[in-house]
C-alpha cells in the first residue's frame, strides 16, 4: 500500500497547503499587535495582494521564478500601501483602531478596491499563466509520509518556514524586537526608555500588510486558478482569530494555520474520496471551528491572558498619559 | 502645530464633521478614478444624478436606503455600548429566512396576519444569530468582532444549503424547472408588504418599519433606564460595572437588539422587494457592512442613521445600476470605505483641537 496516498497523509500535506497563506497573514497581523496596532483590515490587504499578485503574473513575461517572485514582490509592495491608510488613521490620528480595520476591509475588499482593479484589468475569465508547483526537494518528495509532507511543497510554503523562525528571533532575541514588546505593552514606559512609539507601531502594522499581502498572492498564485472577487472568503478573519489562538506568538500561529489549513481542505479531500455530506457542511467547517477555537482559548486556563498585549487597539498620545 | 483634547465640542462640527467627511470622500474616489484613466467628474456626476435627480431615481434610492437604514441602526445599537456586531450581513440574511418561513406557512391568511408574522419572525431570527456572539462574549470572554463575522459566512452557507443542495421548506420543488434550477417558493401577494405611494415616489413599507425602529431606539438609548446603562458602559465599563449594572446580560440584549433590527431588515427585503429567499440576491449587496459606515457616518445617532441611509442609499443604488465598462464594479465599496476613512479622520477634529502657535524659542 502506498503510506502517501493515505488519508492522513494526504489532508496533513494539504493542511500545510492551505495553511500556508494564513500562516503569513497572521504571523503578519501578529508582529502588528505586538507593537499594539490591532489590524483589522487583513482580509482587505489579502485581497488587494491577491489581485496585484495575478495582475502581474498576467502582464510579466518570462522565465516561472522571475515572474512569481515579482508578483509576491509586487503583492507585499500594495498590501504595504494599503495597510499606510490604517496606520495613518491608527497611529496619526489616533482613530478607532476597531472601525479603521474595517473601513480598510470594505475599502479595499471584496466589493470595493479589489474587484475594481480586478474589473479595469480585465482579470476574470483568464486561466492563470503562472503559478506556484509543488518543488520536489532534494528528489526526496517520494519517500514515506515525510516526502509530501516536507519535500514536495511549493517555495512560498519553504518561505513561510523561514519566516517564523525569522519572526521568533526577531522578537524573542533581538533588541527592537524587545522594543515592538515593550511598545505593545507599555507605550509610556518603552517612551520613557526613549523608543520612538510612532514609528515602531508604524512599521510593524506596514510589515503586517505585506506579509497579508504574500498571503493574498498564495490565493491567487498557488490555490485559485483564475481571478475571482473575494477569493479569500474570510481567511483574513480566520488569521486575525488565529493570533488570539496563538497567543500571539509566532510558533503557536505555526500550528493553527495548519490546523485551519486542515479545516479548509477537509472538503475537497473527503468529497474526493466519496464522502457524501451537503458542501456546505465541510464548507462552513473553518468559520465554525474558529469560533469553537476562540471560545476554547478564551476561557478556563487561557484566561490568564498569556500574551495579549496590553496596549493593544489603544492609542498613544504623550500628553495625555 | 499642537493637538490638544477638547473639553466641549461645538454643536456645529457634529453637523459639518460628516458632511465634509462626505465630500472628502467623493473627491479622493474621484482622484483615484482619475489614477485609473475614469473621468471623475462626469463619474461623480452620473453617480449623484442616478442617485437623487434622474426620473425614478428617488425610489430606487429608498429600495437600497431600506436595508441601510435597518443594518445601520443594527451597528448603531450595539457599537454605542462597544459592543462590535459586525454581524449584520448575516442576521439580515437569517431574518430573511425566518421571515420567508413564516410567510410561506401563512401563505393563505389575510396579509394583516402574515405580515406581522414576518416582521416578527425576521426580527426574532435575526435576534436569535446576533444573540450567539452576544452569550459567547458575556459568558466566555470570546472576542464577538471574529464570532459575529465568522457567523456571516455560515449564515450565507445556511442559505445556500436551504436553496440549492436540500428539498428545504423554503426551496420550489413544483415544476420541473425549479428542481433542475433551485430556487426557493414564491411567497404569494398576500405577503407582499404595502407600498405607499406619494406622487411618483414610492415609499416601501419596510423604510417605514425602519424609521419607526430609529425613533424608537432614539427614545430607548435617550430616555429608558435601559438606554442610560447601554450608554454608562460604553462610556466606561468600570463605572458600569461599579454602579452594579449587569453588564453581562446587557451584552447579550444589545446583541440580540441589534440582530433583531438587522433581521428586520432581511424580513423587509422579502416582503417588499424579493418575495422568494433569493441566496445570491441576498448577500451580493453587502448591506451588514454598509450598516457599520451608516451608522459610522450618523455618529451612531439613531435618526441621523435616517438622513445617511437615504444619502447612502443613493450613492450605493447608483453604483450598482450605473456598473459597466466606464463605471467598474467596486467603486461601491471603495466609495463606502473612504467615506469611513474620512469619517474617522474627521472625528480627530472633533474631539481634539488643532492649535497654530510658533515654538517658544529659547534666548540666546
Amino acid at each position: 500500500m502506498n503510506l502517501n496516498a493515505t488519508l492522513l497523509v494526504v489532508i496533513a500535506a494539504s493542511a500545510i497547503f492551505y495553511g500556508t497563506p494564513l500562516l503569513f497573514a497572521s504571523v503578519g497581523e501578529l508582529l502588528a499587535e505586538r507593537s499594539g496596532v490591532l489590524n483589522l483590515g487583513v482580509e482587505g490587504m489579502m485581497l488587494v495582494g491577491a489581485v496585484s499578485a495575478f495582475w502581474t503574473g498576467q502582464h510579466l513575461h518570462g522565465p516561472d521564478w522571475v515572474v512569481l517572485s515579482a508578483a509576491v514582490l509586487v503583492a507585499a509592495l500594495a498590501a504595504t500601501a494599503t495597510s499606510l491608510i490604517h496606520a495613518v488613521l491608527a497611529v496619526s490620528l489616533r482613530a478607532n483602531q476597531i472601525v479603521s480595520g474595517l473601513a480598510l476591509t470594505i475599502f479595499a475588499g471584496a466589493a470595493g478596491l479589489s474587484s475594481y482593479l480586478g474589473n479595469i484589468g480585465h482579470l476574470g475569465g483568464h486561466a492563470r499563466l503562472h503559478e506556484f508547483k509543488a518543488v520536489d526537494l532534494f528528489g526526496l518528495g517520494q519517500t514515506p509520509i515525510l516526502g509530501p509532507l516536507v519535500f514536495h511543497q511549493n517555495a512560498l510554503v519553504y518561505a513561510s518556514w523561514l519566516l517564523v523562525p525569522l519572526a521568533m528571533f526577531y522578537l524573542y532575541r533581538t533588541r527592537p524586537g524587545l522594543h515592538v514588546r515593550a511598545v505593545g505593552e507599555s507605550p509610556e514606559t518603552a517612551d520613557a526608555m526613549g523608543v520612538n512609539v510612532a514609528a515602531y507601531r508604524y512599521v510593524h502594522t506596514l510589515i503586517g500588510g505585506a506579509l497579508a499581502g504574500v498571503g493574498g498572492a498564495y490565493f491567487s498564485l498557488a490555490i485559485s486558478p483564475n481571478w475571482v472577487d473575494g477569493m479569500t472568503s474570510g481567511a483574513g478573519w480566520i488569521a486575525i482569530a488565529l493570533v488570539i489562538f496563538a497567543f500571539w506568538r509566532p510558533e503557536l500561529a505555526l500550528v493553527g494555520a495548519y490546523l485551519f489549513g486542515a479545516f479548509s481542505s477537509l472538503a475537497f479531500t473527503l468529497q474526493a474520496r466519496q464522502v457524501h455530506l451537503p458542501p456546505e457542511v465541510f464548507n462552513s467547517l473553518p468559520y465554525l471551528m474558529t469560533i469553537v477555537v476562540l471560545v476554547f482559548v478564551s476561557t478556563g486556563w487561557a484566561k490568564r491572558r498569556l500574551g495579549a498585549p496590553a496596549s493593544l487597539g489603544v492609542p498613544y498620545v504623550r500628553e495625555e498619559r | 502645530m499642537r493637538i490638544e483634547r477638547r473639553l466641549t465640542t461645538p454643536r456645529w462640527l457634529r453637523v459639518v464633521v460628516p458632511v465634509a467627511s462626505l465630500l472628502a470622500a467623493l473627491v479622493l474616489a474621484g482622484v483615484m478614478e482619475l489614477a485609473t484613466g475614469h473621468d471623475p467628474i462626469a463619474t461623480t456626476s452620473r453617480l449623484i444624478d442616478r442617485g437623487f435627480f434622474a426620473s425614478g431615481a428617488l425610489s430606487a434610492t429608498l429600495v437600497t436606503a431600506t436595508p441601510l437604514l435597518l443594518t445601520g441602526l443594527a451597528a448603531a445599537a450595539a457599537f454605542r455600548m462597544l459592543t462590535w456586531n459586525i454581524g449584520a450581513e448575516g442576521q439580515l440574511v437569517m431574518g430573511a429566512v425566518g421571515a420567508s418561513g413564516a410567510g410561506i406557512f401563512l401563505h393563505d391568511q389575510a396579509p394583516v396576519l402574515i405580515i406581522p408574522a414576518m416582521m416578527a419572525a425576521g426580527g426574532l431570527t435575526g435576534a436569535a444569530w446576533g444573540a450567539i456572539p452576544g452569550l459567547l462574549r458575556a459568558y466566555f470572554n470570546t472576542n464577538e468582532i471574529i464570532t459575529s463575522l465568522m457567523l456571516n459566512y455560515v449564515a450565507g452557507l445556511v442559505i445556500s444549503y436551504l436553496i440549492f443542495d436540500s428539498h428545504s421548506y423554503w426551496r420550489d420543488l413544483s415544476t420541473f424547472t425549479a428542481r433542475v434550477f433551485p430556487q426557493g417558493k414564491y411567497l404569494g401577494p398576500a405577503a407582499s408588504w404595502p407600498a405607499l405611494g406619494a406622487g411618483s415616489l414610492v415609499i416601501p413599507f419596510g423604510f417605514l418599519v425602519g424609521v419607526v425602529s430609529a425613533a424608537g431606539l432614539f427614545v430607548l438609548y435617550r430616555y429608558t433606564r435601559f438606554g442610560y446603562e447601554v450608554r454608562v458602559i460604553g462610556d466606561s465599563r468600570a463605572a458600569g460595572r461599579y454602579a452594579g449594572m449587569r453588564i453581562n446580560r446587557k451584552i447579550v440584549a444589545v446583541m440580540a437588539l441589534s440582530g433583531a433590527l438587522a433581521g428586520l431588515g432581511g424580513a423587509s427585503q422579502i416582503g417588499d422587494f424579493r418575495h422568494v429567499l433569493d441566496p445570491r440576491g441576498l448577500q451580493q449587496a453587502g448591506y451588514g457592512y454598509a450598516g457599520i459606515v451608516v451608522a459610522a457616518l450618523a455618529q451612531l445617532n439613531p435618526l441621523a442613521v435616517i438622513l445617511v441611509a437615504f444619502l447612502l442609499g443613493g450613492l450605493t443604488n447608483a453604483g450598482y445600476s450605473l456598473q459597466g465598462p466606464d463605471f467598474p464594479a467596486g467603486l461601491v465599496g471603495i466609495l463606502q470605505g473612504l467615506i469611513l476613512f474620512c469619517a474617522l479622520a474627521g472625528e480627530l477634529l472633533v474631539r481634539y483641537r488643532v492649535r497654530f502657535r510658533r515654538l517658544m524659542v529659547a534666548p540666546a
